[in-house]
């Protein structure tokens, strides 16, 4: 089983949990998210985050496909939150079921490395001094993400 | 009449979120050269490395692509979710 939500609400990684078929699943995987307080030295209020409805679903399908062709998963879920999300708050979750532990953790973190560089999503930073900045792609997450291959 | 998205920080340098233009033919390249040509402020905020897709009727494009009246278009700064 698959899936992708994008939501403002807190998600449950229990309730996603509950949902994973058991049968021929020997381990599960899961990464969440959360948001810092602190970026450089400036302290976080809130981050921010928009996502292009119904574009970035259709991407984080197409890296879950990539991972899916990669290792034998049993299961995927993504959920990712927009909106206003405060210090400490979780903003995504990357949870994976396979038959085994080694195809579950790489396929979690290969996910994830996919998803900071490739799924549409933008941070703004709202800081405690009243400032403001969109979050810039960070060439170390590209990085991450390259060395899974250079041609996906 | 073509529509064009903005997103991210290309929404606030622009200050624009959206727009229709005339548009009789021509590829993604050349909406990018055109709008580039306004002036200087767009060719800075829509130079190659603010730019990480286009995406024409909510599908990502990966290569330069025809644009047709009609179509929806949407401009991509570089991501940072996760």
């Amino acid at each position: 089983m698959f899936s992708i939500k994008i939501q403002t609400a807190p998600f449950s990684q229990k309730e996603i949990k509950q949902k994973l078929p058991a049968h021929n699943c020997g381990a599960i995987v899961s990464f969440i998210g959360i948001v810092r307080g602190f970026d450089e030295k400036e302290p976080l209020d809130y981050l921010y985050l928009e996502h292009f409805p119904s574009v970035t679903e259709q991407e984080i399908e197409r890296i879950i496909q990539l991972a899916k062709n990669r290792w034998d998963i049993q299961s995927c879920h993504v959920i990712h939150r927009v909106g206003n999300l405060k210090i400490g708050e979780e903003i995504v979750l990357v949870l994976t079921a396979a038959t085994h532990r080694k195809a579950a953790f790489e396929a979690t973190e290969f996910i994830m490395d996919y998803l900071k560089s490739e799924a549409p999503f933008w941070k703004k930073e709202f800081f405690k001094n009243g400032q403001s900045r969109w979050v810039k792609a960070k060439q170390s997450d590209l990085n991450e993400k390259g060395r899974w291959s250079n041609n996906d | 009449m073509i529509k064009i998205r903005y997103f991210g920080f290309l929404k606030d340098i622009l200050q624009i979120e959206e727009e229709e233009i005339i548009w009789d033919k021509g590829n993604s390249q050349d909406l990018l050269d055109f709008l580039r040509n306004r002036n200087a402020s767009w060719s800075d905020a829509l130079a190659e490395e603010n730019i990480f897709r286009l995406v024409i009727n909510r599908r990502i494009i990966y290569q330069s692509t025809p644009i047709h009246t009609g179509d929806e278009i949407a401009i991509l700064p570089p991501v940072t979710g996760g």
